[in-house]
């Protein structure tokens, strides 16, 4: 995934479409000033300059999905763990709730589920069919939307043939308003995110931790560099 | 030491097992309340969910942690000074090995139940067990989680082991100087214990093997609770002093503990002819070493943190020092320095009233470094905009006070049904006394006494 911070506008509204999509319960005004909410994707705000003169820097961070993720060894039951696309998986059936890849994750985008979660009518008919709820006690995390990265490559194996570029969208990249988001396929040089992730504008996360991020900030630099990139 | 005869000695050591006084009953329910209170916390908690807590993110970890690794630390008293005390000999050890042994073994059962406390789903945490299932999963073993999983049983194993086989003579004892329905109980617990010749060689190795065997699991144990710590990359636990750190810690905390639980047996117990000035004198040197050596720790620890001004570090380093993290901070040092420190340096201050003081400044002390160690590093993790705080909800408070009582309650339990100090072997040593001075105290001075 690219993340284009120059044109976000700090809108929120990949927030909204993860918790819809996602089945993220709110937990409520209470809970929330506990610091008990849970975003798979948040947007940073940070400040830059003394007033008047001051500049609002947005930055949204969902689960990175480390190359090298810290939250997967540490786990005792492999509730955390690296698929073979190369996704941090989250299998909440295994979860015991150690905490212990919360601690892990330099992020701090994984999320424990306090109590259970509720929806207030009529919003638990929203609730997407393809995503299962989490109970209490469990880790939560952001997953790139992996059941529509699934229903996906079913589609594509129906119809035999591969998977086109730009053709899964997490909801994220799909409600940003300003094409922030782009997201593809590492693997494969020629895709979109393959390109704008070797852009010179390029930087990731906390990259000197060594944990291979794969999701890639672009911000600060020429529109020209990017598009020769 | 007034030399008595071995009648005498059965007469004293044995005496708490025959009865109870009102303030033993009122005393023990008392303690077993407050356990219950605990327990009742815990069952609320987990019917409730963990929100009872004051977890948040990003401290995902808080009480229950710094209770468990306190917990661990403080059984590092009993089976590794006693197995250290064995093997260098040291002859005034003998009525302090039993009590320290028994630590061992409430402060790690009541510590190996806080990462079962602290789950989020508590009911599941047999998952850990390497067992073949319908799950078709084994444990990860590369989770410092399982390490600790393994280490823990395997000291828990072996340290009831070292203490239980020297209880044996003694079961045998009270066996043999009781009737009816207790004469069947003692029989049981004496294991067919008769005292031949072969029974106390095959004890006499069982003891040097344990002794050995027991001191680098003791040694692993912290090690790899500390690496829960070192293993992830946080800011201020990503470091390589951990395990000697957390060892010394522990061993520090321990010492601390067994003077306090000495001292309160010498008290209620009416032990004053058995353990003497000398221990406390002994032990409190001992504990002075590991005082040194903790500021030592925590000093190296700090400079290198702060000389190496990484960004992430100075983060949780400044709160920690200066922050609001500060008060914490250095009550811990005055704790288990400033106070420590000149009561058990100066000899004169060296008394079982000083000892007891600054044992309590440790215990005191090495809980707050186990708060500091978890909490500031969780709150001020790498982004600025995640940064937390943590408050421990009523919950977390009653379950910690629970276990204080538990260590409490076991105790009393146990001494009522076992002398806690080790009969036969007192024995063994009125008779070797003169051949042997003791290792640490010049002859006049056991005399003194």
């Amino acid at each position: 995934m690219v993340i284009d911070l120059d044109r976000c506008t700090g809108c929120e509204a990949c927030v909204v479409a993860c918790h819809a999509e996602n089945n993220i319960a709110t937990v409520g005004e209470d809970q929330a000033a506990r610091a008990r909410a849970m975003h798979w994707i948040r947007v940073e705000r940070y400040y830059e300059g003394e007033f008047p003169n001051v500049k609002t820097k947005f930055m949204p961070v969902p689960c990175q999905q480390c190359g090298a993720a810290p939250c997967e060894p540490v786990c005792p039951t492999f509730a955390s763990y690296h698929t073979i696309e190369g996704l941090n998986g989250q299998v909440y059936n295994r979860c015991i709730g150690t905490r212990y890849c919360a601690n892990a994750c330099p992020y701090n985008t994984r999320f424990f589920n306090f109590y259970n979660p509720v929806w207030d009518k009529p919003l638990d008919l929203q609730l997407n069919p393809d995503v299962s709820v989490r109970s209490e006690g469990i880790m939560e995390k952001c997953t790139f939307c992996v059941q529509r990265i699934k229903a996906g490559e079913v589609q594509a194996a129906a119809e035999k043939r591969l998977v086109k570029d730009g053709e899964i969208q997490p909801a994220c990249v799909q409600s940003c308003p300003t094409q922030a988001m782009v997201f593809g396929d590492l693997s494969d040089p020629e895709s979109e995110a393959s390109r704008l992730a070797r852009s010179n504008r390029a930087t990731r996360l906390l990259d000197e931790l060594g944990t291979f991020p794969k999701v890639t900030y672009l911000q600060r630099g020429s529109w020209h560099d990017n598009e020769n990139a | 030491m007034t030399t008595k005869t071995p009648e005498q000695i059965n007469e004293d050591l044995l005496r708490p097992l025959e009865g109870t006084s009102p303030r033993y009953l009122a005393a023990l329910t008392f303690f077993v309340l407050v356990v219950l209170a605990g327990a009742a916390a815990f069952l609320h908690q987990v019917y409730a969910g963990l929100g009872v807590t004051g977890l948040n993110r990003p401290v995902f970890w808080g009480f229950y942690i710094t209770d468990f690794v306190f917990w661990i630390g403080l059984s590092h008293a009993g089976t590794l000074i006693s197995a250290i005390l064995r093997l260098s000999n040291a002859t005034w050890r003998r009525p302090v090995t039993r009590c320290a042994e028994v630590i061992t073994v409430f402060a790690l059962s009541i510590g190996a139940m806080f990462p079962v406390v602290h789950l989020g789903r508590p009911w599941l945490a047999f998952w850990l067990f390497p067992y073949p299932s319908e799950r078709g999963i084994w444990p990860n073993i590369r989770s410092p989680l399982l390490w600790d999983f393994f280490a823990i049983n395997t000291y828990l194993l072996g340290s009831v082991t070292f203490l239980v086989l020297p209880i044996l003579p003694d079961m045998a004892l009270v066996r043999d100087r009781t009737t009816g329905w207790k004469k069947k109980l003692y029989h049981v617990l004496s294991l067919g214990w008769t005292g031949t010749p072969r029974q106390w060689s095959r004890l006499e190795m069982a003891m040097r093997i344990m002794a050995v065997a027991v001191i680098p699991v003791a040694v692993s144990v912290h090690s790899i609770v500390s690496w829960d710590f070192a293993m992830a990359p946080v800011p201020g636990w990503h470091s390589t002093i951990f395990a000697p750190y957390f060892v010394c810690g522990a061993i520090f905390s321990g010492i601390a503990a067994l003077i306090i639980a000495m001292a309160l047996l010498r008290k209620f117990l009416h032990l004053e002819d058995y353990l003497l000035r000398i221990h406390f004198e002994n032990l409190g040197k001992l504990l002075l070493v590991m005082s040194l050596l903790w500021f030592y720790f925590v000093f190296a620890e700090r400079l290198t943190t702060w000389y190496g001004n990484g960004s992430s570090e100075m983060a949780v380093f400044w709160p920690t020092q200066s922050g609001s993290y500060a008060p914490l901070f250095w009550a811990m040092v005055v704790c288990n320095f400033v106070i420590p420190f000149p009561i058990l340096a100066i000899k004169k201050l060296r008394t079982i009233a000083g000892t007891v003081v600054a044992s309590i400044g440790v215990v005191i002390g090495m809980w707050l470094e186990r708060f500091l160690i978890i909490v500031p590093s969780l709150s001020h993790k790498y982004l600025p905009y995640s940064y937390g705080s943590y408050r421990p909800s009523f919950t977390e408070i009653i379950i910690t006070v629970a276990t204080f009582a538990g260590l409490a309650m076991l105790y009393m339990l146990f001494s009522k049904i076992i002398p806690i100090i080790s009969v036969w072997e007192l024995k063994a040593g009125e008779v070797t006394e003169t051949a042997t001075a003791p290792a640490l105290a010049r002859p006049e001075q056991v005399r003194a006494d």
